[in-house]
């Protein structure tokens, strides 16, 4: 039964093993299930163990149960869903700008008049009401200025329930608050003894105190640390400022993070050349060179930066942005140094990965590993800089 | 839900459930499964566990897990430096170790007359390596003492509750053999319902007031820490106390220092926030 589900769930990177279907199956046969939405739940909670799968669920339960849908009836529903604002929060500023071009009741109107119109369900195009087209109105549609209608009124179906994809914040593809950076970095240590002995070593203690005829020795070791230093480079203005949230976010998290040995963090603008900066402002210099004759090479660095910018300013002598500071080396150099001394390096970038094709960025990717900066992208950054190269 | 012998839970009368979350744990006592609860603080996870035990009235056993915790302890103790200690003195009779295995918490669960519900807290907290060393006996609900040759095996399975916040990444195996639930943080209509549970004669202007205050604080995404139901709670109770007039809730936002835990947060919100109130006031007048 549903079998086909199983399979649309694994295309959808869902990892649903066996044993869980199995579960599954044992639920369903024992007649637990009185309607669909009974089964929407009972199998989330039994295949799925992560909220951020839960995203993926949705769009599969929608896929494979689409046929079961009744058709959308405009109601008053949709019509309060159009009015809300909240939806406005998560427009960017652009398509906010957009959508107050188009005055909502003049919308309203148009919609009420296409809706008389339309006879049938529309995908694609760039009128009518439907799904992945233009048109203003509709869902998974390209038009900023537009209004996603999310299925039809009546009761709340578990089609909706899925369709409303609320679950959509928890993907591990997106980025997200501080606690799940830290978690994400928590994995970057390496325990190892030192310090003072002052664990009990309870089973020497006992071999060695049978080995007495039970006069109590009692044998101390010393306690496990996290031996892993980290040098935390970032650039800072310009193109980065979009991202400059989410680069305070994870610097917060690997500043709060106590499990490092050692946290060191400079700043720099879109490339490292003779001077990195201690503040943000970029006042505070130290030169590249002094970082690197007293940083030990067992730090593990993390660049952050967009790595974007024009190819002079990568390639030439005296290329910084900045007339001043008149860089001796090109910058190009200073980043190889920097992969050359320390053995674990990762450069992590805000930009997505379909714009690492330009040519300044493919250029430092040759030098650095280069990860997105989402939770994920960090998570496989944190396992490059445990593993050796 | 049709079956009656399953729908079991339906919340006690102080923990507001969903429907999803109702669903869930009765699918994991039916199916004799431990339930997996995750999400973010103060949500109940916790509280889920007692309700449960409430509302089914049956006891329950608290297996609070800490960073040292091993999955040993929780079946049993045995304690050797006790015995060797008494060995010195002779006053007891030592070569019978029954008297040196102390039972732990699963162990308790298991040597029940009656079916209890257990509540493992924080599993995060332990050892990577803790969730998958209890595997076995959370599957088979018995355990081996190879000391006295004896196996302890559960009459009743207990209903197994366990939380976690996700510090840590659990074991696939682990994680296949449990009823997954994520609480999400409450809508304001289920918050309504929350709030009224602690405080049935609530005023309900005073509840209109603080709910829109409390999810347009927590719409700002600069907060390190965003307030929680926990956090709501001990802030309608200062207000009601305090007697303070429902029209000034939304504009002063009193007392938010019950609400917002840190110090960076309090700071940004004085900073920026009430700022903003204090010039647009200005210019009214």
């Amino acid at each position: 039964m549903f079998t086909n589900f199983f399979y649309t769930l694994r295309e959808r990177k869902i990892p649903v093993s066996i044993t869980e279907w199995m579960t599954l199956m044992e639920a369903l046969s024992k007649g637990y299930i009185s309607s669909l939405n009974d089964f929407y739940y009972l199998a989330r909670a039994i295949l799925v163990k992560s909220e951020a799968y839960f995203d993926h669920y949705d769009v599969a339960f929608q896929e494979y149960f689409k046929g079961i849908k009744t058709p959308p009836e405009i109601s008053e529903q949709i019509l309060s869903w159009l009015k809300d604002p909240f939806n406005r929060i998560f427009l960017t500023e652009e398509e906010r700008a957009l959508l107050d071009i188009m005055d909502l009741d003049k919308l309203l109107e148009e919609l009420e008049k296409r809706l008389q119109e339309q006879t049938e369900q529309h995908d694609g195009g760039d009128y009518w009401i439907g799904r992945g087209g233009t048109s203003p109105f509709g869902h998974s549609g390209q038009n900023p200025a537009g209004f996603r209608i999310g299925g039809g009124g009546g009761g709340r179906s578990a089609i909706q329930i899925a369709e409303q994809r609320q679950f959509r914040n928890y993907r591990q593809d997106l980025t997200l608050d501080i606690r799940q950076i830290e978690v994400a970095l928590k994995g970057l240590r390496q325990l190892n003894r030192t310090g003072p002995e002052d664990e009990l070593d309870l089973e020497k203690t006992i071999d060695a105190t049978a080995k007495n005829a039970g006069d109590i020795d009692l044998i101390w070791r010393r306690s496990r640390k996290n031996k892993v230093k980290l040098l935390l480079l970032m650039d800072v203005g310009g193109s980065m400022n979009p991202f400059a949230h989410l680069c305070s976010l994870l610097f917060s998290a690997a500043h709060r993070s106590t499990h490092f040995k050692d946290f060191q963090y400079f700043y720099f603008h879109n490339c490292i050349y003779d001077y990195v900066y201690k503040d943000i402002e970029r006042r505070d210099t130290i030169s590249t060179d002094h970082l690197l004759h007293t940083t030990e090479q067992d730090y593990k660095v993390i660049l952050i930066g967009d790595a974007w910018m024009a190819p002079s300013e990568l390639n030439s002598v005296y290329g910084a942005i900045y007339y001043y500071e008149r860089n001796y080396k090109p910058g190009i150099i200073r980043l190889k140094q920097i992969a050359d001394h320390f053995s674990h390096c990762v450069w992590l970038n805000p930009e997505a990965p379909h714009y690492w094709n330009e040519p300044t960025i493919t250029m430092i990717r040759k030098i650095f590993p280069m990860f997105e900066l989402t939770i994920e992208g960090l998570q496989q950054a944190v396992k490059k800089l445990i593993v050796k190269r | 839900m049709i079956n009656n012998t399953f729908d079991k839970f339906k919340g006690s009368h102080d923990y507001v459930t969903s429907e999803a979350l109702r669903n869930a744990v009765n699918v994991a006592i039916a199916l004799k499964r431990p339930l997996l609860v995750r999400g973010e603080p103060g949500t109940g996870k916790t509280l889920l566990a007692h309700s449960i035990s409430r509302d089914l009235d049956k006891r329950l056993i608290i297996w609070n897990i800490k960073s040292t915790t091993k999955a040993q302890e929780g079946l049993y103790v045995y304690d050797t430096v006790q015995r060797l200690n008494d060995s010195r003195f002779g006053d007891k009779d030592i070569s019978d170790i029954r008297q040196y295995i102390k039972p732990g918490k699963l162990g308790e669960a298991f040597a029940s007359k009656e079916e209890i519900v257990l509540l493992i807290d924080e599993i995060d907290k332990a050892d990577l390596e803790f969730p998958n060393d209890l595997l076995n006996e959370l599957d088979e609900m018995s355990f081996y003492i190879p000391e006295t040759g004896e196996t302890i095996i559960a009459t009743h399975r207990p209903i197994v509750v366990i939380t976690s916040n996700a510090e840590k990444e659990l074991p696939d195996a682990f994680l296949r053999r449990c009823i997954f639930h994520y609480i999400e943080f409450p809508d304001p209509a289920l918050m309504e319902e929350i709030v009224k549970v602690h405080f049935p004669e609530i005023r309900d202007d005073l509840l209109r007031q603080s709910l829109a205050t409390f999810y347009s604080l927590r719409k700002i995404d600069d907060f390190r820490k965003k307030p929680s139901t926990s956090e709501l709670i001990d802030w309608i109770r200062v207000l009601i106390a305090s007697g303070t007039p429902d029209e000034t809730i939304n504009t002063d936002i009193p007392f938010a220092g019950t609400l917002l835990k840190k110090e960076t947060d309090y700071a940004y919100f004085i900073n920026t926030f009430m700022k903003k109130k204090q010039t647009t006031k200005t210019t009214d007048s």
